[in-house]
């Protein structure tokens, strides 16, 4: 195994989830995940007042 | 010939709803199977529906505006009798549903006839049409294509002339693409305004449904008898009816029409950008403005739906990961390791992004962009050259929907004539004006500036 923290993610997350990740589809699932962790980088890479309130509102 | 026509028959006596059923289960039987758009046709049940129309109209009570109108619902609707398959093999195992969706009562108490369910992406997660469990809806102008996805059935049934109308779902554009490949009409109307009750879900924060047809007057007399509030869907808002079928000639005098800039120009096909020139000289439109962070919105629709939809699968992911299609269930398992934080931040950014394009419209009534950056591609395809760059395909085919539906605003897809292959523009307009888009669509039809693509083999 080589030290890459996304590998280590996937092993790690997947086996807290106890989601049985089969090694062949290993490949796949790093490839969408750095995908979805590049979104999300942008995302919080954007500059909100501690303030900003998320779009869903719970009405009670 | 469209739902409007059929209904005008089927009212004025012309003709009877059994009559038009019979023929669309006929073209179905006929052309299904090199379409692959439905998984299941109620033959028994379409037909006893026509009756009762047909008793309606001999009576004398008023049938409906969609009077013997056929139609068919991607199969994350319930059909009362038949699983919800939301295009899964897990899904097959549920017990049939108790009742319909609330669409399906709303239409069919409209005298539209349901005839079946449609092949749609597995769970919604497609852009493509393509699915492990049931084969590939094909798109009906070359079978080779795709239909789009996720609503790909819906699409190919509409498209290739089996039925004149629809359901489908969008959460990133599952209506407007497979509107876009297969050369039809979609309408995403505002987040909330059409219920959802009854529906498999897919991303709770950006999950709507609507119609495809394949003229701007059935999008608008579906719309206007699927409106109005629902208990079944807690999203659904609580709105009075605000009926478009009347006001459609009014086309669009009076409004300030503009095109999206900017990111809605990069990396689109030639084809598409000049579909969206088209509409726009048509339109009189001259004006281009900036959607402001609409790669950044994109990015957030994407954090949010792999993380809601992996959420939604959790279990089934621990329990039955080999029974998913892989494409769907390796993005739904890196979709359940994104960090919280990420997907907090993604939905207050857009309330920002939300409030930032509201004063957009503030200057502007509707806005032009591309539904899909290329026509269909082949079956199949992984990659597409854009720009002289090889990129990834799927998630590209989203590249103009999202950043729409991520603040959940109004759309009707229109197909544009003269191009090889069908191609499809979004016209947009502010939150609860369905009524803006729908009256530009209206023109653009009315003028030949959009048209939906003829289904193959339609006149033999």
């Amino acid at each position: 195994m080589n030290d890459d923290p996304l590998d280590a993610m996937i092993r790690g997350g997947t086996a807290l989830l106890g989601i049985p990740l089969d090694p062949a589809w290993h490949d796949a699932v790093h490839a969408h995940l750095a995908v979805c962790l590049r979104m999300g980088t942008e995302v919080a890479a954007f500059p909100l007042p501690d303030e900003a309130e998320p779009a869903p509102v719970f009405t009670p | 010939m469209t739902g409007a026509a059929i209904a005008a028959g089927v009212r004025a006596g012309t003709t009877s709803a059994r009559v038009v059923v019979e023929a669309a289960l006929a073209t179905i039987a006929d052309r299904n199977p090199g379409l692959g758009a439905f998984t299941a046709v109620i033959a028994d049940r379409a037909l006893a529906t026509a009756d009762a129309v047909d008793a309606a109209v001999a009576s004398g009570r008023d049938p409906g505006p969609l009077a013997g109108v056929p139609f068919a619902v991607k199969n994350l609707f319930d059909i009362a009798g038949l699983p919800t398959l939301a295009g899964s093999r897990i899904n097959r195992d549920r017990p049939p549903a108790g009742q319909d969706a609330t669409l399906i009562r709303r239409l069919e108490a409209a005298g539209a006839v349901l005839v079946g369910a449609l092949n749609m992406g597995e769970y919604a997660y497609d852009f493509t049409g393509e699915n492990t469990h049931d084969g590939p809806s094909h798109n009906p102008h070359d079978l080779r294509r795709m239909s789009g996805g996720s609503s790909g059935g819906s699409g190919a049934a509409v498209g290739g002339g089996l039925v004149p109308l629809a359901l489908g779902s969008d959460t990133n554009g599952s209506i407007r693409v497979p509107a876009s490949f297969c050369g039809v009409f979609g309408l995403k109307a505002t987040y909330g305004r059409l219920s959802r009750g009854g529906s498999f879900p897919f991303v709770a924060s950006l999950d709507h449904v609507g119609p495809l047809a394949r003229g701007v007057r059935d999008l608008a007399l579906s719309y206007d008898a699927m409106q109005g509030p629902d208990s079944r869907d807690s999203t659904c808002a609580d709105r009075p009816l605000e009926p478009i079928s009347g006001l459609l000639a009014r086309g669009s005098a009076g409004l300030r029409i503009a095109v999206a800039g900017g990111y809605f120009r990069t990396g689109a096909a030639t084809e598409a950008l000049d579909a969206v020139a088209a509409v726009a000289a048509a339109l009189g439109a001259t004006r281009e403005v900036e959607l402001p962070e609409a790669a950044r919105a994109r990015a957030a629709a994407y954090v949010i739906t792999a993380s809601e939809g992996a959420a939604l699968h959790l279990d089934r992911l621990r329990r039955r990961p080999a029974d998913f299609d892989p494409q769907v269930r390796d993005r739904l398992v890196a979709g359940a390791l994104i960090p919280a934080a990420m997907v907090a931040q993604a939905q207050k950014f857009r309330r920002w992004y939300r409030d930032a394009v509201l004063r957009v419209f503030a200057g502007v009534d509707v806005l032009l962009a591309p539904a899909t950056p290329f026509p269909a591609p082949a079956l199949g395809t992984r990659t597409m050259v854009l720009n002289g760059a090889e990129v990834p395909l799927r998630p590209n085919i989203g590249l103009f929907t999202q950043p729409i539906s991520f603040i959940g605003l109004p759309v009707v897809a229109v197909p544009v004539p003269g191009f090889a292959l069908p191609i499809g523009v979004q016209v947009i307009a502010p939150p609860w004006r369905e009524d803006l888009a729908l009256r530009v669509a209206w023109q653009l039809e009315e003028t030949g500036v959009a048209c939906a693509w003829e289904a193959p083999g339609a006149h033999q």
